[in-house]
């Protein structure tokens, strides 16, 4: 078969989404960041909604998410990508509009937004990108880091005693009754991929159904904060974050997921 | 026929937001302006005509929002007093280096820190020169009556809209809370006519990407933005200097004041005129930009100025950058949430410039 043949249309089993602009990832190599971009703008470009979807970025190693993302967006300032959200969404009701943040400026310095934005069941769609560190100010710790996690401020690991417990952010939300969908993913897995990929069409959907704000954590590396390799910052993610960070749907249709007792 | 009202000074920011045909309010309450979104949120303005008003959990959050807002090219204000005013000095340098059109209201309140609820003119220094991080400016605007509070949303909104540039109504608790008669003007549609092409609305297929962003990793980018703002402040400077003159033709002795101040002043000039001063009032209307011209021009034409206002002096600064030449000028205040009275002010009057 020659090269022709192979490119025809329908041989086509896998095309980068249009809505992903053609320029080279910011990112560290291996970093989850880049294939979280691309799985939420697929989801934007399947349902068609690129002329009504307005997104927020934050301030963390996807400040520059819209130069990556070829949809309308706001930069907003670190943590208050909610607030911001919030007086989007207020003005253009039939819109969709969504966050993307990381753990630091979801869990530490926007907190407030976060909680209130939920607790108002603002009509948004909130993507949480936990990697457990700061990585874009070079890998401090953050709200997220592990129990004796080192990091560049717990040279010698998190002490819990003085630097408080990481904190569950998406189970502490999940709480609130505004909050209508709440899920944990990865996208370090083929598998993984597909479920995050479904979970941002649910979320979307709730969106348009005008049913509450929905929620999808998606716990991810940080191959250079952690100072791992790609493939062992994956491992390493599997074996310790999900141990505390339990990948899964949290709640559901505005219900709590009940976990499965283990005997 | 003309529509008339008994409005507090707090009341005129909410109707006239209403009328302005705004989009949208966002706020936390705080005295002494709290009468803003109690008068909103009575008037069911998402009925009267479809604008939103929305109680934050912050003044972070509320100027967020606003950020928010005004990214979609909506119509869009905030309203607090000074603590919530420092507050949401973060969010202010993002909209100013955005370039997003938008009014904030400060009903401002003696400080520093938590100071006092009462009127207060000491937040002159962080609603003229920036106040939060970055070379940026707001249009700052001082109304001196109720009438004026309700007046000046409207032009609030056209000059944000016109400059694509956040405006300040620098007010304090003195005016938010007397009541005076206000002439109502007619319901302005909630669009603008102003042009909205940059604004966020979702990507329709035959335009670019829109981002609203005040993010220049660039140093060479960055610089070439700050100097495209500095060029729209010189047309700002240029085009939006207001000020009033009261007898100041005859005039040996001048005072210059802004907001409530002016107002005493007013009454202190006709005690003054009535024992034999001659005494002008130059009221500032725009405090950025600075009418520098006219202080310049009455500083050669008078013997000495009085700086009147209810701070430790901070206008003077500007007044006294602006005199052309070596005139006397005096500051006279008083400061905690303290109102000086027209008595005072004459006093100040003969004792500092008159020698009497
Ligand atoms: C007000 C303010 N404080 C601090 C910073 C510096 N800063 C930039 S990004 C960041 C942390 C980002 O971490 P996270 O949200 O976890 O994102 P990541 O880079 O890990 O994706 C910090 C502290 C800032 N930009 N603004
Ligand atoms: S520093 Fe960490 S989070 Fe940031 S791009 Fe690199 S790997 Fe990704
Ligand atoms: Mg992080």
């Amino acid at each position: 078969m020659d090269i022709k043949d192979i490119i025809k249309p329908e041989n086509l089993v896998y095309k980068k989404t249009s809505l992903m602009q053609d320029k080279a990832l910011s990112y560290c190599p291996g970093c989850g960041h880049g294939t979280a971009h691309r799985l939420l703008m697929e989801v934007i470009d399947e349902l068609g909604i690129r002329e009504d979807t307005i997104g927020v970025a934050p301030v963390g190693c996807s400040v520059l998410a819209y130069d990556f993302m070829d949809i309308d967006m706001q930069g907003a300032a670190h943590g208050r990508a909610p607030a911001v959200a919030t007086g989007i969404k207020r003005c253009w009701e039939d819109k969709y509009v969504f966050t993307y943040q990381g753990d630091g400026d979801l869990a530490a310095i926007g907190t407030a937004e976060t909680i209130h934005a939920c607790n108002r069941g603002e009509n948004i769609t909130i993507i949480f990108i936990n990697n457990g560190i700061y990585g874009m100010t070079g890998g401090q710790m953050a709200p997220t880091t592990l129990d004796g996690m080192r990091t560049s401020t717990s040279p010698y690991g998190r002490e819990l005693g003085s630097m408080g417990h990481p904190i569950k952010m998406t189970e502490l939300i999940a709480q609130l009754p505004g909050v209508h969908y709440v899920a944990r993913h990865s996208v370090h897995t083929p598998r993984a991929v597909r479920r995050t990929k479904k979970a941002m069409f649910k979320a979307f959907e709730v969106q348009k159904e005008r049913k509450g704000l929905s929620f999808i954590e998606i716990v991810s590396n940080c191959n250079s904060g952690w100072k791992m390799t790609p493939v062992k910052s994956n491992e390493w993610m599997e074996e310790n974050m999900f141990l505390y960070f339990e990948p899964g749907d949290i709640k559901v249709d505005g219900k709590l997921v009940e976990k499965k007792k283990i005997k | 026929m003309k529509e008339l009202k008994l409005l507090k000074g707090n009341e005129a920011i909410a109707e006239g937001a209403i009328r302005a045909g705004a989009d949208a309010y966002f706020g936390y309450p705080i005295t002494p302006q709290s009468e803003v979104m109690e008068y909103l949120m009575a008037e069911r303005p998402e009925q009267r005509t479809g604008m939103i008003v929305l109680q934050a959990e912050s003044e972070v959050a509320a100027i967020n929002m606003l950020y928010g807002a005004a990214g979609t090219g909506k119509k869009a204000l905030t309203s607090s007093s000074s603590p919530g005013i420092s507050l949401m000095q973060e969010g202010l340098s993002y909209i100013a280096g955005a370039e997003l059109p938008c009014l904030i209201v400060n009903v401002a309140r003696g400080g520093p820190g938590l100071g006092t609820i009462q009127p207060s003119q000491a937040d002159y220094f962080q609603a003229t020169k920036g106040g939060g991080h970055g070379d940026y400016r707001l249009i700052t605007i001082a109304p001196a009556s109720v009438q004026e509070m309700f007046d000046f949303v409207a032009l609030g909104f056209e000059l944000a809209f016109k400059y694509r540039n956040p405006v300040m109504i620098l007010s304090d608790g003195l005016i938010g809370q007397m009541m005076e008669k206000v002439e109502l003007s007619e319901q302005k549609p909630r669009a603008t006519e102003f042009d909205q092409s940059w604004a966020t609305t979702g990507t329709p297929a035959n335009r670019e990407q829109n981002v609203i962003t005040s993010l220049d990793l660039d140093a060479g980018q960055q610089e070439v933005h700050n100097k495209k703002l500095q060029a729209k402040y010189k047309k700002i400077v240029e085009n939006e200097v207001r000020y009033e003159e009261f007898q100041t033709e005859d005039a040996d002795y001048l005072f210059v004041a802004y907001g409530s101040s002016s107002r005493i002043c007013q009454k202190a000039m006709e005690l003054a005129r009535n024992k034999g001063h001659k005494v002008g009032l130059l009221r500032l209307i725009s405090l950025y930009p600075f009418p520098k011209d006219i202080v310049r021009e009455l500083s050669f034409r008078v013997k000495s100025i009085l700086c009147v206002e209810q701070s430790a002096g901070q206008m003077i600064e500007d007044v006294r950058l602006a005199a052309g030449c070596e005139i006397q000028i005096e500051h006279f205040g008083r400061m905690g949430g303290m109102i000086p009275i027209p008595e005072e002010v004459l006093e100040a009057l003969e004792q500092k410039l008159i020698g009497e």
